[in-house]
This record gives structure tokens, sequence and C-alpha cells, in this order.
């Protein structure tokens, strides 16, 4: 089979070599030689390692909250009577097929001194809101989370919606004569009923920000500082840049095992949610 | 219910939704508009509209950027890697499915898997390996890429649909005498025609997309995709917003287009394909 080739020699193969090169001093030489765990001993030493961890685990949660929170309220919106709903629903959806370098390239002008975000805000009188938005290492991170939230948030929307117009209108019917207000509703019919379409959102969601690399390689380049460097980041420049394959793909074996256990907890966790529910 | 009738407090939530959406597309606007203004105009104002459709830019970022070549290659990429997909993704699909042995489902979890491993893993013994077979700087190393890269989520659609179609056109012309290639190719994938639909649009989107591969394998050569294109607008000419938006506006055009022409089933293929 053709497909087992293709995929053996651009995923399997370059996969297992991969994790075990994180175990050699590889520096694109001939003949990497066998370190054992020198490459993460000097990984939990380095300061910027750390911190691009540290990055990439608030970046993702942040990113996973805040989308999937949005699409969920922008799907609840459009699942109403509202006329211009499917307008609407395109419109959100859009950033979701544009490449990630031109969002980064949009966002980082949107986010530049006296850019559009610092003139709107001055024009309704928000000056004290001007930041330097990508400059400084306490707001950037942030800066980065909102785009990432503002390119996607149209999936979760999208498989949200997905989930609610499978949700039969009778249970909500029923509930109404019985008394059950909106809140109620959502909570014990909407909320159980699009279980699965939760645990879509939340893991590709999770899994998207873990590998993040395009938007914030454009936005910042990990700057200022290691204020937004992220796992992926550090190893494209322990790689490409400063050539150390071997301590590189130990990075790219930290946020493997990292994707591979929060896909493994999320999709139990949620399974078991839905079961109870 | 509230989907039924349209009152009052659905014209509120109409206006609230329309004011979020006009917000939310506020970058789009920034980046339409600066398209089309000069480098003055850009340094008085970055939200106010341009003063007249100035197309300089676009001529600029189009000969400077060789966009035109960029288009092209992106165009090839993407449709050649999406071919193969479909032809081999299809094709391994029905053979597991249908196979019905043993071997077949621990090669479906084989390619699954596929879909949780991030790339970065096997970015670099990859990256080693196309460059000792002198493959970078061709078309081959990217399509070779994506072809493999993508296979997983491809066969994943694939089966997911395969299974819940029963084979009996299948067994009926295998009981007329027809080849296993002839079924595959007269009677299964005719009828794989919707899901082919979704496979087309989530691979092609990522493809055509797809920055760090192309960056890596083709960059510096006049075979660098789009999106490469549109990164070396930000290098070369950073303090021309103006042209840098227009190439962008450029690059993108072709998408948009498709996407509102064809936006009912992109976003179906989205949600449906996902869902899994």
């Amino acid at each position: 089979m053709p497909a087992l080739v293709a995929y053996g020699v651009v995923v399997v193969y370059p996969s297992l070599s991969g994790a075990y090169y994180a175990f050699t001093d590889w520096n694109g030489g001939p003949y990497p030689s066998f370190i054992g765990g020198a490459n993460f001993a000097e990984l939990v030493q380095d300061e910027r390692a750390l911190a691009s961890l540290r990055n990439t685990l608030v970046l993702s949660v942040a990113v996973v909250i805040g989308q999937s929170l949005l699409g969920l309220v922008l799907a609840l919106a459009l699942n109403t009577a509202i006329r211009s709903r499917n307008l609407l629903r395109t419109l959100f959806f859009a950033p979701m097929l544009l490449p990630p370098i031109a969002i980064g390239v949009l966002w980082q002008f949107m986010y530049s001194r006296g850019g559009p975000i610092d003139t709107v805000l001055s024009g309704i009188g928000l000056d004290a809101l001007v930041q330097n938005w990508l400059g400084d290492s306490s707001v950037a991170l942030w800066s980065v989370i909102v785009t990432v939230v503002w390119q996607h948030v149209g999936l979760s929307m999208v498989i949200f919606l997905a989930g609610l117009q499978g949700v039969p209108e009778e249970l909500y019917e029923a509930a109404s004569l019985n008394g059950a207000g909106r809140w109620r509703r959502f909570w014990s019919i909407t909320r159980p009923m699009i279980g699965q379409a939760t645990t879509i959102v939340l893991a590709l969601t999770m899994i998207g920000g873990l590998k993040l690399f395009d938007q914030v390689f454009v936005m910042t380049s990990g700057g200022p500082g290691y204020a937004t460097e992220t796992l992926s980041l550090l190893m494209y420049r322990e790689v490409f840049v400063l050539g150390h394959y071997g301590y590189g793909t130990a990075i790219a074996l930290v946020l493997t095992m990292i994707v591979a256990m929060i896909a493994f907890v999320q999709i139990s966790a949620t399974r078991r949610g839905e079961v109870e529910a | 219910m509230s989907r039924i009738r349209y009152g009052a407090s659905n014209i509120w939530l109409e206006i609230v939704m329309i004011a979020a959406v006009v917000a939310f597309i506020f970058p789009v606007y920034v980046m339409v508009t600066m398209a089309f203004k000069s480098s003055a105009e850009v340094a008085e104002s970055a939200i106010a509209l341009p003063q007249s459709l100035n197309l300089e830019n676009f001529t600029n970022a189009w000969a400077e950027g060789e966009l035109g070549r960029a288009l092209a290659n992106s165009v090839v990429v993407t449709s050649l890697s999406i071919v193969l997909l479909v032809l081999i993704g299809s094709a391994a699909a029905f053979t597991i499915v249908r196979g019905g042995r043993r071997i077949h489902g621990v090669l479906l979890m084989l390619f699954l898997l596929g879909m949780m491993i991030p790339l970065q893993l096997g970015m670099v013994p990859l990256y080693t390996l196309m460059r000792d077979l002198g493959l970078l700087q061709t078309y081959t190393s990217l399509i070779v890429f994506h072809v493999g890269s993508l296979l997983p989520i491809t066969i994943f659609l694939y089966t997911g649909f395969l299974r819940a179609q029963s084979p009996t056109y299948e067994e009926a012309a295998r009981v007329d005498g027809a080849s296993q290639w002839q079924v595959y190719s007269r009677i299964a994938f005719p009828l794989l025609r919707p899901v082919t639909g979704t496979v087309i649009i989530i691979n092609a989107i990522n493809i055509w997309n797809d920055f760090l591969t192309p960056l890596l394998y083709l960059g510096g050569s006049d075979k660098r995709t789009l999106t490469v294109a549109i990164y070396a607008f930000r290098g070369e000419y950073a303090t021309n917003w103006g042209m840098t938006f227009a190439g962008i506006v450029m690059a993108i055009l072709p998408v948009l287009i498709v996407y509102f022409l064809l936006q009912k089933y992109i976003i179906k293929g989205f949600a449906s394909g996902l869902k899994g």
C-alpha cells in the first residue's frame, strides 16, 4: 500500500528517529553519540526552556478557555431565530481559513505603536488603556492569545452549533412546560447534550495551542526577552538557527509527551462527564 | 420557542450580534484599507479610509514579491498533494474497512496515532532525510511531506464514512465477477463523493496555509509558496505596510472567493469532518 510507504517515510520513521535523537548530542554531523538523559538535564536548567514551557501552557489554557467560552456564546446566539445568522456565521468563521502567517502580520500591525488599536482606544477616550502591546513583556503573551482566539473562535462556534442543532426541540418544550427557566434549560439539557462537541472543541484547541508556531514567529519571535517564547519556537531556533539537533528534538519530545498526556486526560475525562450526565 | 418566534428579544440579540461582528471584522477592514493607502496616508492615520483607490501597492507587491510565481507554486503543490491524498487515502481506507482482518485494525490504529503526534518530533530527521536525498528546493519534498502528514486525517475521514455505508453494492459487483480494483474504482470510490469533498476542503486549507515546512524546504528558491512570500514582505519591506497588505490581500483573495461561494459546504465540511 502506497499509503503505508508515504506515512512511514514522513511520520513513522522521522518520529521514531526523532525520539532517539533526543538522547544524543547530534549537531548535524554524521555520527551522533548517545548521551542518555543529558539533554533533559540541561533542559530543566535552561531558563529559556522553562520559560517557554510555562508560556506554552499558559497560552494553551488561556486559548482553550477563551475560545471555548466565546465559541459557545456565539453558537448559542446564532442558534436562534435572528435573521442575519447565516451571514454572521460566515463572517465569524472566515479568519479560520486565512494563513496563520498572514494573521500574524495583520495583528502585528494592529498592535503597533499608534496603530489601529491605539487609535481606536484614544478615539473613544480610553487613552489609559493604550499599551506597548507586543513590546511589554507582561502584556505580549496576552496579545498573542487574543490573536489566536480571534482566528480560531469560528471553528469552536461551528462545532458547538452542530452540537446544538442535534438537541431535539421537544426537550426544551417539555422543560418549559414544567417551569424550567432559561438557565435551567441550558444547564440540564443543552450542557449534557453537547458533551461530544465540547470534547472535540477542548481537545482541538488545546493541541492547536500547544503546537502554535506561525503567529508567534512573525509577531514577536518569542520576545521581548523570553516573554512569548513557546516550545515550538524554541525548538525551531535550537535546530535551524543554532544547529543543536539533539537538544531541539529533546524539546520536541517534551512537547509530544505533553500533547499525548493532555489528549488522553481530556478525552477520558470528558467521556466520563458525558456518561454521568 | 426562541427558534421559531421572532420577538423583541431577538431584535436586541440581532443588534448586539451585528455590533459584535463589526468589531470582529475590524482587522479585516484595516487590512483592506491599508492595501490602498500610500505611505503618507498610512503615517497620517492607521484606520481612516484611503483617499483614493490607489492600485500602486498591488502592482508593486505583485512585481517585487514575485507573487505570480508564488501563486503558481502554491497551486501546484496544493493540487498535486490533494490528488494523491484522495487517491491513496481512499484506497487505503477501503482496504482497511473492507479487509476485515486483524492486521487492518492495527493499521488503522497506527494511522490514527499519527493525528496525535506533533510533527515537530519528526521535523529534524525528516529535514535531514530530504536534504540527503537531494530533494530540498523541489516540489517533490513538499508534496511528499503533505501527503504523508495529512494521510491520518484523510484515512480517518474515509474510514468513518465507509463504515457507515453498507457494502451491498460492492458485494453485488463481486458476485458478478468484478476484481477488487474494479470494485474500488467503479463502485466504492464514486460513492465516497460527499466525504471526498470534506477531505479536499480540510486538506486544501491546511496545505495552502502551511508556512514552516515550505519555509524550510523551499525557502530562498524560486519555488517558495505564497505564505513564504508573505513572510518575506515583513523582512524586506518592513516599513512599507501598504505594500505588505496589498500582497496579503492578493494572497488570500483566492481562498476568500472560494469560501464565499461554497461557504455552506466548507463550514459543514469542517463541522462534520472534525466531529468524526
